[in-house]
Order: structure tokens, then sequence, then C-alpha cells
């Protein structure tokens, strides 16, 4: 009996260890799910004469991607976006974080634009009001203006399919 | 000429230097209140760093959201509530105590006290294992002897 205490200590730690290596810390829980998406009024990037505020949004279900052309992982995501968008299941807009009009423009003009709109947030202020700290990030947002899912990191099909896509059904109802 | 180029270079040091550090040479007592409550911050980008040790551009940004609020008379309670209501409790360095942080402040108490339960389990097993030692009469003669100042034979 004594001597396989040993190993069983060992099996204990090894279970603990090898569920710690399955756990992503880059995915801290956001305090903002079931919360009110924190209000703005950007420039939109395309025409920055216009603006596009949440007001503008209520009553839809809507998708908040934060996107920048600097933004290496958002080129994994990107294709991804761009097939879904063609579905037209619901509007996604994109809000273009601390990127320059120039920029975000060519590489939408390269990579393909899934975006119903882009609002151009320059200095990131809006992004810290949505706890944005690792692009891109993929909010979705429900009629009443409250944010019911986030994702940090690249949205991958699996998510799309998984999770976005049946939350979204049910919000739309 | 060689002269020229020298004040020409220095000109443009001073000017990069200049360039370099216009906050905290403004106001000193202000800039000690931001390092203060920025220690205490984690930087989410560069996790086992603070935000005042980092110089990735989030903690930068949120940094000058520290100070401009600061000049905005909010108190340090006031700027942690803003931080965590975008980043939850995980950018505090002191989380508060409650339901979800409960393994996190409770379990290495926790831990110790099933140690100190192993080492007396332990200890009182190991005392039912060995009997207590027991002198023979021998023995104590013995004793007694060299306790005399004898040299206290070898018994038999």
């Amino acid at each position: 009996m004594k001597r396989f205490l040993p190993l069983g200590i060992f099996l204990v730690l090894a279970v603990f260890l090898a569920a710690g290596l399955g756990l992503n810390p880059r995915e801290v829980p956001s305090p903002l799910i079931d919360k009110a998406a924190p209000p703005f009024r950007l420039p939109q990037l395309q025409d920055p004469g216009k603006s596009l505020g949440t007001e503008d949004l209520k009553g839809k279900v809507w998708i908040l991607n934060v996107w920048a052309s600097w933004c290496v992982a958002c080129l994994e995501e990107h294709p991804i976006l761009v097939e879904f968008s063609k579905q037209n299941v619901l509007p996604i807009y994109g809000l273009n974080y601390k990127d320059t009009p120039e920029a975000a423009l060519k590489w939408l003009g390269k990579h393909g634009n899934p975006y119903t709109l882009s609002m151009e947030d320059r200095d990131g202020r809006v992004g810290i009001d949505y706890g944005v700290y690792g692009v891109p990030e993929t909010y979705v947002i429900d009629r009443n203006g409250i944010i019911r899912y986030k994702r940090i990191g690249p949205v991958t099909v699996q998510i799309l399919e998984q999770k976005i896509l049946p939350l979204v059904r049910q919000l739309q109802g | 000429m060689k002269a020229v180029f020298a004040i020409l270079l220095l000109v443009l040091c001073a000017q990069s230097a200049a360039r370099e550090a216009p906050s905290a040479a403004a106001d000193p007592v202000l800039e000690e209140r931001v390092i203060k409550l920025t220690s205490d911050l984690r930087c989410l980008v560069c996790q086992n760093q603070s935000l005042a040790d980092s110089h990735a551009d989030l903690a930068i940004d949120l940094k000058n959201q520290v100070r401009s609020q600061m000049q905005a008379g909010k108190s340090d309670a006031e700027i942690r509530d803003y931080m965590v209501a975008r980043y939850g409790d995980f950018v505090l360095y002191d989380p508060p105590f409650k339901s979800s942080t409960l393994l996190l402040w409770a379990g290495p108490f926790a831990l110790m006290l099933i140690g100190l339960a192993g080492l007396a389990v332990y200890l009182r097993s190991r005392r039912r294992r060995l009997p207590a030692a027991e002198l023979t009469p021998s023995d104590r003669a013995r004793a007694e002897a060299l306790l005399r100042g004898g040299s206290g034979s070898e018994p038999q």
C-alpha cells in the first residue's frame, strides 16, 4: 500500500498540471458580460463626416469587432468574418482600434470588408471602455444594448458555429 | 566645422531629451500618486507586470488615463473602480475577498491545515510504533555508576 503512495501523489499532481496547461491565462473573464454596452459616438471610417453611436443600434442584435491594420491575429479571423458577413445573419460593426484611416482602408481593400460600417477609435478611448486589451476582440450585443458574449482573440469557425451563432439565433428569437 | 557639428548634435540631443518626459516633470507629486496606484494594477497585455512597470501600448494609455483622471480630481478608489468595471478584479494585484476569490485567499490556509493534520497523524502513529524506552535493573546500575564518576564496567 505504502509503496503506491508516491505514485498516487504523482498522479494527482499530473492531473492538476494537465488541467492547468489547458487553461488560457489570457482569457480574463470580462465584467462587461450582461452589462450595458458602454455608449460611444465615433466618426465612421469610410466617411469621417458622419458618425455612428450605440444609440443608432438599439433594437438590433449586432456584433462589435475590434480590429486594426497593425494587428496580426486579425488576419487569422478575417476570412471567417468575411465569409460570415455574406450570410447576412446580423450586422457586424468594426471598431478600428488605434489605427490610421489610410492604413485601415488599405487593409480592408486588400483583405475584404465584412463590416456594415467601421468606426474610428484613434486614441483607443472607446477600446478602454470596452476593456479591450488583445485585438481582435468580438462582442455580441443584444436588442437592448446589453453585451451577451465577448471573445478575446481571433474568432474561429468552431467558436462562430458553436457559440456565436446559437446565441445570435436565440437573441433574434 | 567640428565645433558647429558638435553644437548641432548637442541641440538635437537636448531636444529629443526634452520631448521624452513631459508629464513626469510637470507635477512630481501627481506622478508619484500615478506610480503608486498603477503599481497595484496589472498590465493585461504582459500579465506579470504592473501597469507602472509596463511599456506596452495599452499600459501607457491606461497610465495616461489614470493621470488625467487624477488631474480631474478623482480619488484612488474611484480610479480603481473604473479599471475593475472594465477589466474585472483581475487587474488588481490585491483582489477583494468574495466567493469567486475564496479559493485564492483561503486555499493556502486550507493547505496548511491539511499539512498540520497530516503531521499530527504521523506523529501519533510513530509514538505508537516506538515503545517507550525502559531501563533494565542492570542499565540503571550502570547509569548510577557513571553518575558517581566511576568508569561503569561493561555489563556481562
